[in-house]
């Protein structure tokens, strides 16, 4: 069982990409930008002083070691740096090609400025790009949002494909949890009245393009403590080659006593050990694995605001989620019918279906669907029936026919209807005792009972549910299993909230939730020590959202609850924040199998590496030549190359990302290290020598 | 390896863990400030204390001051012993006359001990006086190990407090453990070894009349104490001025009359012994440390002293357990310590019951058969046999303990590389007083961070979030000693030194003695692989930088990471959070140790014992 996030078409070698990639991985060579990674940086070194020990060699004729061998270390050095940055590339390259197609969105574009939010006020045409904060501007049918805004006044549909890739229109109106617009859009019916909220420049699409193209990229804060445990192993490497100099200086100097022959280890045999064993795997691959993570966000039409967003959602340990249409669909919906004593289920079914033809809601729409589905047959209304609309003075609505009142309401409303319309079996009664009782039934397991009666006769209760989405139980469990905790938030009542919590296997619920007791209750999970995340829409969202550590933003919401969100869902889809926490954690994991990987791998280098390099000084050591590599230059040779190419071979495991698993920790530690720490620890070995053995086939060295 | 030998480690492990537990809790005690028996009777020297320094035991310092506090404290004391070596001469208690120390070798000693580091670039008996012994390196032997004890608790509260500033005071963190743990442990310690007849005299020899009495010109390096000549024993020059009178190799050639008493230094060696074991310093009374009768005379007191070598550290991991509120967290912790420990004794073990095939090629019998032991003898007390070495060596190297029982030096390159390999791992198995855990905790933060992105959370430790401050602490506290060590190996193989002066051994077998040497004060152990003479301007002060670079280093970042646990909060675990209790936590912190220790050295190893192993079994 695995948790994917949306995976969309764009091949992960798409040739457009690569070709630019290519390109890119060269110009990525300049030493100012290296220097940001400084494990790339060291191998950057080492390719440019073994380049000059080959000239040297060349010209001297007696030089490190013979031309040939420094070239062929060197050329493999250059590669592996020019590897690592092709995969930075590749990664940046998916995220440019829809930067340029958002930048399109981002032309200027000519704006009327009003003087005041009243479309017969002053007007005046500027271009988008002069536009401050606080000018309001007009915005008619057919015209382009110049900059991102709040509606003032007016509703119109407008066209959001440009950000959101979706090409339905979406309305837009003042007031209410639909006021924010985005720069760039279109407007296609009617006018908006608009307060622009963003300086040119910081709009959400140029946030949006910054983001996608990864050019203010900050590090993330796991990001730089990796990168200090990198640079601290590669300082700890780069001391022990340097050591290892002097410590060849003594050997030779005493075999030289002895009578033997003052072989030294050379120059670029300590080069190229030194690229073997600094983590150059994960170094190469690190930013790239950043990258892809934030392309990946992308790709579900997630925007964050920045990487350590995206990393944090890995961390989370607390879900708060809103019930409405993230754990249950939108509305309450008719599930059962509890008819009353001497009514049957059909009669019951049939007498709340015609009570609710003419009810457009969603609820009297379930109540047709699941009664007809009860009958069997189709139900047409009467000749000349009358429906009774719901009003707040009454709180019922039904239908008038042929002398019959049908009637559907609470069941306070429907006892006092029939108490003043007389049961023709019981006069002046009120609901009877078994409605009561089913009454009390449904409303304790969370539903809302409403009851039907015919005139004065009472018929039954039909019960409205609220209905949990499919397969959503089944995705709380696999949260649980990774250590997340999931809260329901809702406005019911607590014993309503209970029931469905439990339908749905929440770990917790908040029932009858304010914008305080939301706010309050993060708090005390922070306070705790956990790190919550959230989805929020409305302008009330905006404090809760502002305090949870991942706070997604529906981007149907308003600017405000944009604003104080670290993420926005184009999809304005909730259940969207298991994939975050999904995406979060695949960044962090990736990363760490891959460092694992990466220093699994240098046993085995040691053991092509060291036999080669001192075999000159002492003969015996050819005993920890354990594969056997023809020759010692074919077996530094072969330890350089494989890795140089175990980088390229990465890549797509660094642009995919690992699988999560929805496993308990330890689960996916002891699998993780069988994989990339036994794996990396034995893997090199064959490929090693398989190198070394085509090398020596082709004659080589 | 034989069943005896097997049966003597099995016994050691058993009484180690059976009188580990209580002390581990009587340890939490005295540092929760729980009310113990030693207290009462010790209590008013602590509040002396307090009062004569003006210390107020319950105001707590941030991390730094606990710091600044350390630093003066181990500073001051190192300039003290610098002195008091500098001026012995014209100081009491110098019964036998010795001059003043040479100053290069003072400098290194006075590092040295005040580092809880112990290497000895002198011959005790024949340099120091009993006023040295006792008021400098004696003070340095409790007071070392208490400040490697002091830094290990503010580490410890900074994972059982939340959003503090402090990390607890300094004073009292080394007043305590001085007065209720080490000083009742080493008086215990020290009458038994009486009892089992160990000197503790302020008399400086006892004169023996030879059984067998030596006509004319006496051998060049006849010299106190030696009565058996047990072993070749390390720093040859530093014997100048020994209590027979100067017996330089200079003066070897000269007619002398005929030798019939000879001279038995003694003095207050049970009390030293007692602490150098407990509190792994390590620096023994005698130049050959515990291979001396007078220092450890029975198989009793052998065993006994070898317990005191990982006693406090193996007790500290149950402390650990019980302060942070989970002894399966200290247990896991003394597991990994026993892990990393137990093949290198059955390497050594092994090795050393091989005979040496230098001696089989010259038809000498050294297997092991119902008559006789077997094995490499060279360089091992008779008395003590091969296990008893094998387990000394092994475990007062993997404890930063350094004293010996063997020597080293003449091990076979296998079995001496054992020593060489547990000390470059950092002293974190078993290591020094406090020093071992806090060390082996800082791996722990390491192998969590890459475990913690490994399950996709930003790593935890005992609740404590791992960031990128601590990574930068701990991977400083790590580069440390391999920087200290390496470096200073390698500009040793540069200094002309080491070929006209400190060699005695040439070939692969020279250059372990080099490595060993800075691997043992790079890593504060201070045993010695001897036959390297480290005396000389360029070892006794290049060791002497690697011994204060890798102590205080080390110290620095550790209570650097207390402060900072300390001020976070603490996340409860959950089903995603990695548990650091079970085999899988102990699997991986092994797997992290061993192998940033075998990256770091293993080519050195290649270039020193292990060439030296093939090129003896081609």
């Amino acid at each position: 069982m695995s948790i994917h996030p949306r995976v969309t078409a764009r091949p992960l070698f798409d040739p457009a990409i690569v070709r630019r990639a290519i390109r890119d991985a060269f110009g990525k060579l300049d030493p100012r930008r290296m220097i940001r990674n400084p494990v790339m940086f060291v191998v950057e070194i080492g390719s440019a002083f073994t380049t000059i020990l080959f000239f040297h060699a060349l010209v001297t004729q007696a030089g490190d070691a013979s031309p040939g061998f420094i070239a062929a270390i060197s050329v493999w050095l250059w590669f592996t740096v020019l590897f690592a940055n092709f995969a930075e590339a590749m990664a940046e390259g998916r995220g440019k090609a829809q930067a340029d197609a958002l930048r399109k969105a981002r032309k200027d574009v000519p704006a009327v400025v009003l003087s005041a939010a009243r479309r017969d006020a002053h007007r005046q045409d500027k271009p988008s790009s002069q536009l401050r904060p606080g000018d309001i501007v007009l915005v008619e049918a057919g015209q382009i949002i110049p900059g991102d805004g709040d509606i003032l006044e007016g509703v119109a549909s407008v066209n959001e494909s440009a950000i959101t890739g979706e090409s339905a229109p979406v309305i837009r109106e003042s007031g209410g949890d639909r006021s924010a617009v985005t720069g760039g859009t279109t407007v296609l019916s009617d006018w908006l009245i608009i307060q622009i909220s963003a300086r040119p420049g910081e709009s959400f699409l140029d946030r949006m393009i910054a983001m996608v193209e990864g050019a203010k990229r900050k590090k993330t804060p796991n990001e730089i403590a990796l990168d200090i445990l990198l640079a601290g192993l590669t300082i700890v490497f780069l001391l022990v080659t340097v050591t290892l100099y002097p410590f060849g200086v003594f050997a030779a100097r005493e075999m030289a006593a002895a009578g033997g022959t003052a072989h030294t280890v050379t120059l670029t045999v300590l080069v190229a050990l030194l690229v073997c064993l600094i983590p150059t795997t994960i170094g190469g691959l690190l930013s790239a694995i950043g990258i892809a993570g934030m392309d990946r966000m992308i790709q579900a039409n997630v925007i964050a605001t920045s990487g350590r967003a995206v990393e944090a959602a890995g961390d989370v340990d607390v879900l708060l989620l809103d019930k409405t249409d993230t754990i249950t669909h939108g509305n309450r919906q008719a599930t059962a019918f509890f008819p009353a004593t001497g009514v049957t289920e059909a009669q019951l079914a049939e007498a709340a279906v015609m009570a609710s033809l003419s009810d457009d809601t969603p609820e009297g729409k379930s109540i047709v669907v699941l009664g007809i589905g009860k009958l069997g047959r189709a139900i047409n209304v009467p000749e000349g029936a009358r429906p009774v609309p719901f009003t707040a003075q009454t709180r019922m609505s039904g239908v008038d026919f042929d002398g019959r009142t049908i009637r559907k309401g609470a069941s306070d409303a429907i006892a006092r209807h029939v108490a003043t319309t007389g049961d023709p079996h019981r006069p002046g009664a009120g609901l009877p005792a078994d409605v009561r009782a089913a009454v009390d039934n449904v409303a304790r397991r969370g539903a809302t009972p409403l009851v039907v009666a015919d005139g004065g006769h009472v018929l039954g209760v039909v019960q409205l549910a609220d209905v949990v989405k499919d397969r959503i139980k089944d995705r709380f469990g696999e949260m649980r299993r990774m250590g997340i905790r999931t809260v329901m938030i809702t406005g019911d009542n607590p014993v309503t909230a209970a029931a469905i919590a439990a339908e749905a296997g929440v770990d917790d619920f908040l029932a009858e939730a304010t914008p305080e007791n939301k706010l309050t209750m993060i708090r005390d999970y922070q306070e705790k020590g956990h790190l919550v995340a959230m989805t929020g829409d409305g302008t009330n969202d905006a404090p809760a959202l502002a305090q949870a550590d991942v706070a997604v933003a529906m981007n149907s919401g308003t600017q405000a609850a944009k604003e104080a969100g670290n993420m926005v869902d184009l999809d304005s889809n909730p259940t969207k924040l298991l994939e975050v926490v999904t995406v979060g954690k695949q960044m962090l994991m990736t990363r760490g199998a891959l460092t694992t990987f990466s220093i699994a791998n240098d046993v085995s280098k040691y053991f092509a590496i060291i036999p080669a390099a001192f075999v000159g000084t002492y003969p015996q050591l050819e005993a920890l030549n354990i594969m056997r590599l023809s020759s010692p230059a074919s077996a530094v040779l072969s330890a350089v190359i494989f890795n140089a190419l175990i980088i390229i071979a990465l890549i797509p495991l660094a642009l995919r990302g690992l699988t999560v698993r929805a496993a308990p920790a330890a689960v996916t530690l002891r699998r993780d290290l069988l994989i990339y720490g036994v794996g990396g620890l034995l893997l090199p070995f064959p490929f090693i020598k398989l190198i070394d053995l085509i090398l020596s086939g082709l004659g080589l060295a | 390896m034989t069943a005896t030998g097997i049966g003597q480690i099995i016994l050691y492990a058993i009484v180690l863990v059976a009188l580990g537990i209580p002390l581990g809790a009587y340890m939490a005690r005295v540092y929760t400030g729980q009310a113990t028996f030693a207290q009462r009777v010790l209590g008013p020297v602590e509040r002396l204390f307090y009062r004569l320094f003006g210390i107020k035991p319950d105001q707590e310092q941030s991390w730094k001051q606990y710091a600044i506090a350390a630093m003066v404290f181990n500073l001051l004391g190192i300039v003290v012993v610098y002195l008091l070596q500098r001026m012995q001469a014209h100081l009491p208690e110098n019964p036998n006359g010795l001059a003043n120390v040479d100053p290069r070798v003072a400098f290194n000693t006075a590092v040295s001990f005040g580092t809880n580091t112990n290497w000895q670039a002198y011959g005790g008996e024949s340099t120091m006086s009993h006023l040295v012994q006792s008021a400098a390196l004696g003070v340095q032997n409790f007071v070392s190990a208490a400040t490697g004890m002091a830094v290990l608790i503010p580490l410890i509260r900074g994972f059982t407090r939340r959003h503090a500033d402090t990390v607890g005071s300094f004073w009292v963190d080394l007043t305590r453990p001085t007065l209720y743990i080490l000083l009742p442990l080493s008086i215990v310690l020290a009458v038994f070894l009486v009892q089992q007849g160990v000197p503790q005299t302020t008399d400086g020899k006892e004169t023996a009349a030879l059984l067998d009495a030596q006509p004319g010109t006496p051998p060049a390096d006849a010299r106190p104490g030696t009565i058996v000549s047990p072993v070749d024993d390390q720093p040859r020059d530093a014997t100048r001025g020994g209590v027979n009178g100067p017996a330089s190799p200079d003066q070897g050639g000269r007619e002398s009359p005929p030798v019939i008493n000879q001279p038995i230094a003694v003095g207050p060696v049970a009390s030293q012994v007692a602490i150098k074991q407990l509190g792994t310093n390590g620096g023994g009374y005698y130049n050959v440390k515990s291979a001396h009768p007078l220092e450890n005379p029975t198989p009793l007191s052998n065993f006994v002293e070898c317990l005191s070598i990982l006693l406090i550290s193996g007790a500290l991991c149950f402390t650990f357990g019980r302060m942070i509120g989970s002894r399966k967290q200290g247990i896991a912790l003394l597991v990994t310590m026993a892990i990393l420990l137990v093949p290198f004794v059955a390497l050594t073990l092994q090795q050393e019951q091989q005979p040496s095939p230098a001696l089989s090629s010259l038809s000498v019998d050294a297997q092991a058969s119902a008559l006789q032991p077997g094995g490499n003898m060279e360089g091992k007390e008779a008395r003590l046999g091969i296990s008893a070495s094998a387990l000394w060596s092994t475990t007062t190297t993997a404890a930063s303990n350094g004293s010996v029982n063997s020597m080293h030096d003449s091990y076979t390159p296998l079995g001496g590389m054992s020593p060489i390999f547990l000390m470059a791992l950092g002293e974190v198995s078993f290591g020094g007083v406090g020093s071992g855990l806090y060390g082996l905790l800082i791996f722990a933060i390491v192998a969590v961070f890459i475990a913690g992105l490994m399950v996709g959370r930003t790593p935890e430790f005992l609740g404590k979030k791992i960031e990128a401050y601590e990574m930068k602490m701990a991977s400083f506290a790590i580069l440390v000693p391999v920087a200290a060590v390496l470096l200073g190996a390698a500009f040793a193989c540069l200094v002309d030194e080491t070929y006209t002066k400190a060699l005695s051994n040439h070939g692969p077998h020279g250059f372990s003695e080099v490595l060993y040497a800075f691997v043992s004060q790079g890593n504060n152990n201070g045993s010695a692989f001897g036959g390297l003479t480290a005396s000389g301007t360029f070892y006794a002060t290049a060791g002497g930088i690697c011994m204060w670079v890798a102590r205080y280093w080390i110290i620095l970042p550790t209570l650097a990471i207390a402060g900072s646990l300390a001020k976070k909060k603490i996340v409860p675990p959950s089903s995603g959070t990695l548990p650091t209790t079970g085999p899988l936590f102990v699997v991986l912190l092994v797997g992290v140790v061993l192998l940033v220790g075998a990256l770091s050295f293993v080519p050195a190893l290649a270039l020193g014992p292990i060439v030296e192993h093939l090129v003896l079994h081609p």
